[in-house]
């Protein structure tokens, strides 16, 4: 599929306005979670990592690669876990 | 054939991660946003595996498994540790970025296909990713305290950091020219991780949250320059979703705080304006735990305001147990959550949920406070600068115009604090002499327990 300087700079700029908008929306209570949660979706660098540590093109691009994906698997899980472990925790009163 | 199959999948894996952060505007709908947001990342992770051009697996499974066995315990911190673990996380996410940008360079180098325009972005991904790295790091040993937490700095702090910057701008750009001058990028590297270190040293503990914001949102910019080296717009995408949120973060830290970015960063704040105040010799009123528990008890509008002091001391199901005697007795009580209280956004919204606090009894600063006036007691635990009057009022105050709660307003003040030294900033709290003002000397934890224990007593006749 093609993929040109303007064709990013088109998708930076709407995912930017859409990520704007619904992140002005997350209640403030959530910020923590918020903020553990990008962490995790952040980790998408885990797709480059992986890219790069199959393709071995050479031995430091493979050793960085996967250096890489060991470092962004480490945030997909802590960061999906912990937030969910954080959300678990908001309550309501009980309704007596 | 594959190829389309894989950004078919990618388009499904967009879609899920707005979602993701679509379903995070309410706590009702939140734990559906992590199951959209793990759908997303393994549609992700499996589309890529898809990629014809991976020769070999062993090398990804081994750091897949190794990374999924790292992560397990880094998400069992307490949560009072939370701040660290995040900065430790934007660590892990700038050094995958600029990992990879380091191994594209040497690698389309060797392959002679390093154009212009993937040099730059390169360029762009390494000093965010390295950066993003290092300040990180800081800040997550600043936020665990082995180092220190107050401020670091030194002479002409601002004059080095800009200067190091614009070397390492100037650098990146000798680099795009002629991107085959291989020896500039290890300088490039040395420059950026530099620059992450000196960038949060002069930064004091309170001003974390939106340090870790900012970083944050450096994390996704890298992540999104990483989309331009790697031409893959999925990157581009989730990390312009994240560079999003850690803005936003920031901008409502900063409003909290009615400072500007650059204040914060350059700021060095809390250092140098302690003990310029007049010395005056005023007496605070002291009160003991029982008078406190029957203050509270003949209260019927309680409003508790919880600072950074409480997480320090673990006060927080205390905190808790309290809550449960007043609402036993019809006390109508609630808790006033200022946005930087805390080391990061929303920290002590967790930690009060954590204690098993209802979240509809926890009210963000601007709702409570046109009705702060009507309270009868309001109790502050371990917060100091966020309720201090002299931001509404004294120009000379260094806090002047940042929002505060007014606990000040209602009928009775009660303050926990551990002795009458100044917060962070080095600034005399005034509300602490207010008339209507009685301190509660003692550590949180202690204090709010022995208020319960009289609570408790004191039910039984």
């Amino acid at each position: 599929m093609q993929f040109d300087f303007l064709n990013g700079m088109f998708v930076l700029m709407l995912s930017t306005f859409v990520g704007l908008m619904v992140i002005q929306r997350v209640s403030r209570l959530l910020h923590t979670p918020l903020m553990s949660l990008t962490n995790a979706i952040s980790a998408i660098a885990v797709v480059g990592a992986i890219l790069l540590a199959g393709e071995q093109e050479t031995r430091l691009s493979t050793i960085l690669g996967a250096v890489a994906v060991f470092a962004s698997t480490t945030n997909i899980v802590s960061g999906f876990l912990i937030t969910d472990r954080m959300l678990k925790m908001f309550k309501r009163r009980e309704p007596k | 054939m594959i190829d389309q199959l894989v950004q078919l999948i990618y388009l499904i894996s967009t879609a899920l991660f707005i979602l993701s952060l679509q379903w995070m505007s309410d706590p009702k709908t939140a734990r559906r946003g992590v199951f959209a947001g793990v759908g997303g990342m393994a549609l992700a992770v499996v589309g890529t595996l898809l990629h014809p051009q991976i020769v070999n697996f062993n090398w990804i499974v081994v750091a897949l498994v190794l990374g999924a066995i790292a992560g397990i315990p880094l998400s069992k911190v307490a949560l009072t540790a939370v701040p660290q673990r995040t900065a430790l996380s934007h660590a892990f996410g700038g050094l995958a970025a600029g990992l990879v940008g380091t191994a594209k360079y040497y690698l389309w180098v060797q392959q002679g296909q390093l154009t212009r325009f993937r040099m730059g972005a390169i360029a762009i991904e390494v000093i965010l990713g390295f950066m993003t790295l290092t300040g990180s790091l800081i800040a997550a040993g600043k936020l665990q305290e082995v180092l220190p937490t107050r401020p670091i700095t030194y002479r002409n702090q601002n004059l080095i950091n800009f200067t190091l910057l614009g070397v390492a701008l100037v650098v990146a750009a000798l680099l795009v020219v002629d991107p085959g001058r291989a020896l500039l990028f290890p300088v490039l590297l040395v420059l950026a991780l530099t620059f992450g270190v000196l960038l949060v040293l002069p930064i004091g503990g309170a001003d974390m949250p939106t340090v870790i914001s900012l970083l944050n949102s450096y994390a996704g910019l890298s992540a999104v320059a990483m989309g331009f080296v790697m031409e893959n717009k999925l990157l581009i995408t989730a990390g312009a979703l994240d560079g999003a949120s850690g803005l936003i973060l920031s901008i409502v830290m900063c409003k909290a705080m009615n400072r500007s970015f650059g204040n914060v960063l350059f700021g060095a704040f809390g250092q140098v304006q302690a003990a310029t105040g007049a010395v005056e010799q005023r007496t605070a009123k002291a009160a003991t735990a029982e008078d406190a528990a029957q203050l509270l008890e003949n209260a019927s509008r309680v409003v508790i305001i919880p600072g950074y002091g409480m997480a320090v001391s673990q006060a927080q199901h205390r905190v808790h147990d309290l809550y449960e005697e007043l609402a036993k007795r019809g006390v109508d009580v609630r808790f006033a959550i200022h946005p930087v209280a805390g080391r990061m956004p929303g920290h002590m919204n967790v930690l009060l949920a954590e204690a098993e606090i209802p979240y509809d009894r926890l009210v963000e600063m601007d709702d409570i406070n046109p009705e702060m006036g009507q309270a009868d007691v309001a109790l502050v635990i371990g917060a100091n600068d966020v309720v201090n009057p002299a931001a509404r009022h004294d120009k000379n105050s260094p806090i002047f115009g940042m929002p505060i709660i007014d606990a000040d307003k209602a009928k009775i003040c009660l303050a926990i604090k551990r002795s009458m030294n100044p917060g962070f900033a080095g600034i005399e709290n005034e509300l602490y002499f207010a008339d209507n003002t009685l301190m509660l000397f003692g550590d949180a934890k202690g204090m709010v327990g022995d208020i319960v224990k009289h609570l408790h007593g004191g039910s039984g006749h």
